[in-house]
């Protein structure tokens, strides 16, 4: 900054001497009777607004339902052969390792939900930036996949079959098409609610509409897109299990059905504590990233 | 004589929603400094939209000729906000030397060191100055400002006002300031315009006096035609309470 600048930002004036004894307008205040002062911890007792959140206060409510579940089994409140212990998922768990069928089902499904995520996903942001930032691309595209919104995915698994037959391909498309919906829906969400002004300064400064991808588009609506793919990562696992019932050999969904048909409780709880880790982990990768991207914001939340 | 460099020859926009002009002409000289008053719906927007080109939904006739460097400054900063500060002011500068530019245009502005602050990490007025950055840093021979200061304390608009004073001196486009504030008005143009219903109302010349006491009264005296021309003096009311401006031939 230079010495003008701070001056013309910083005016030096000369500092007011104050008025002459009894002219002006420091009058003296009137006295007032003594009021009875508020003693400082009766304050800030009203409010609205929630108290900061504990860092890992999300677990208690986890954390009751596993002490009632573990009671309900010890005092034989719940039959073993309608719900096993809690610890039996972690005992059946080792047993199926040290089998080796835990590792091979979970990088098999893990294989599968990554190739469907990827496809879907990089179909889904496509699509809403096709439909998003034309409109005749909305109105060629966006219909149809509104349409397919209201046709449930699994009704589509015959004619996927038909077409794809029932091998991985079959599978990972399936798994995509989970996927494609959130992040398709999110992204193109997000696009459209770009805000306009931010449109009107990169008209004003006569960028090229490649920039104006790159510097307001894209990062416009990365909170949208990265909301969509943690929609898309958990559709990922879920859809798992549907698409591992036809023909498969392997994969989660798959130890799931067999253990149903041999009535093994111990070994569906875990293929269920699988899933909810992980689901559970990749979304807080996708959350972790999200909190790296978008580090810029101020919010609510952080 | 000069060129021009905005030339406007019988300008008709029409909206359905608001903010009409009809038949207005104007002419903007190279480095003229020119301040646009008006009341709420006289067209004032209307009209730094159409020389901005970002009336896009207008139906309208009329010459208007532009120059093709032309800046503006919003209301409100309008930082991106996932962008750094020096990338803000950067935006889509295509020289070689952008990022000294921006540097530059930031020290320009009292924001040198701040470079690689984000936006919301700045006051409202830090946030204008940033703005005004990014429109000096590419040169414009035309500065467009809707009501630049409007959303800033009074402190800081006073300061504000010496800044941007400064700037413009030192590079030196014509501007066309939208305001609300007859005393800014005053305070900064060459030369002040009133629109009322899409047409110029007046177009007066700011000479402002160098000694500080005939300042004062050429500020006074200039405020009170103004008032008058917007509708809100007791210069020269009549009977029914309509305000006749100095000099304003009656249609």
């Amino acid at each position: 900054m230079s010495a003008y600048t701070a001056e013309l930002l910083h005016p030096v004036f000369p500092k007011y001497p104050g008025p002459p004894p009894g002219v002006g307008y420091h009058r003296q205040r009137p006295t007032i009777e003594e009021a009875p002062s508020v003693p400082i911890l009766t304050r800030g007792r009203y409010r609205l607004a929630l108290p900061k959140p504990l860092a890992y206060g999300w677990l208690l409510g986890p954390a009751l339902l596993l002490i009632y579940w573990s009671l309900a089994s010890l005092t034989g409140y719940v039959d073993s052969r309608v719900l096993p212990a809690p610890w039996v998922a972690i005992t059946a768990g080792i047993d199926l390792i040290q089998d080796g069928r835990l590792q091979h089902n979970v990088l098999i499904s893990s294989s599968r939900a990554l190739q469907g995520l990827l496809l879907g996903g990089l179909a889904g942001v496509a699509m809403a930036f096709l439909s998003g930032l034309s409109l005749v691309g909305g109105y060629i595209f966006d219909g149809v996949i509104q349409l397919k919104r209201a046709i449930p995915t699994l009704a589509l698994i015959p004619f996927f079959i038909l077409w794809f037959g029932v091998g991985e391909t079959m599978k990972v498309t399936m798994i995509s098409v989970f996927v494609f919906l959130p992040i398709y829906v999110h992204t193109h969400n997000a696009l459209r609610g770009i805000d306009l002004r931010f449109v009107e300064l990169a008209e004003t400064t006569r960028i090229s509409y490649f920039q104006f991808l790159r510097h307001i588009v894209l990062p416009g609506a990365l909170p949208g897109i990265l909301l969509g793919l943690r929609f898309g990562v958990m559709a990922a696992w879920v859809s798992l299990v549907v698409v591992e019932q036809f023909n498969a050999t392997s994969g989660i969904g798959y130890m799931i059905n067999l253990a149903r048909n041999y009535a093994q409780p111990d070994v569906m709880l875990v293929g269920l504590v699988l899933y909810a880790i992980l689901g559970l982990a990749s979304d807080m990768a996708v959350r972790l990233i999200e909190k790296r991207a978008l580090a810029y914001r101020k919010t609510l939340g952080q | 004589m000069t060129r021009p460099v905005v030339r406007i020859r019988n300008l008709v926009r029409r909206f359905t929603l608001k903010g009409v002009l009809n038949g207005l002409d104007l002419d903007i000289a190279p480095g003229e400094f020119v301040a646009l008053l008006g009341r709420s719906g006289s067209g004032k927007s209307t009209l730094l939209r159409a020389i901005a080109d970002l009336d896009h939904e207008a139906v309208g006739t009329g010459e208007l000729y532009v120059p093709d460097r032309i800046s503006v400054v919003f209301q409100d900063a309008r930082l991106l906000p996932w962008k750094r500060l020096l990338d803000n002011v950067t935006l889509g500068l295509n020289v070689p030397d952008a990022r000294q530019r921006g540097v530059d245009a930031l020290t320009e502005v009292g924001l040198a060191g701040r470079e690689q602050s984000w936006p919301h990490e700045l006051s409202g007025g830090e946030q204008q100055r940033v703005a005004f950055a990014r429109s000096l840093v590419r040169e414009p021979e035309l500065l467009l400002a809707d009501e630049p200061f409007g959303a800033l304390d009074a402190l800081t608009r006073i300061k504000m006002h010496a800044l941007v004073k400064r700037l413009v001196s030192i590079h030196n486009p014509a501007v066309l300031l939208v305001t609300h504030d007859v005393d800014e008005a005053i305070a900064l143009a060459d030369r002040i315009i009133v629109l009322d219903e899409g047409r110029l109302a007046a177009d007066l010349v700011n000479e402002r006096p160098r000694e500080a006491s005939a300042l004062l009264e050429h500020t006074a005296d200039l405020r009170k035609v103004l008032l008058a021309y917007l509708g809100v003096g007791s210069h020269q009311s009549t009977s029914d309470g309509s305000v006749t401006p100095p000099g304003q031939v009656q249609a």
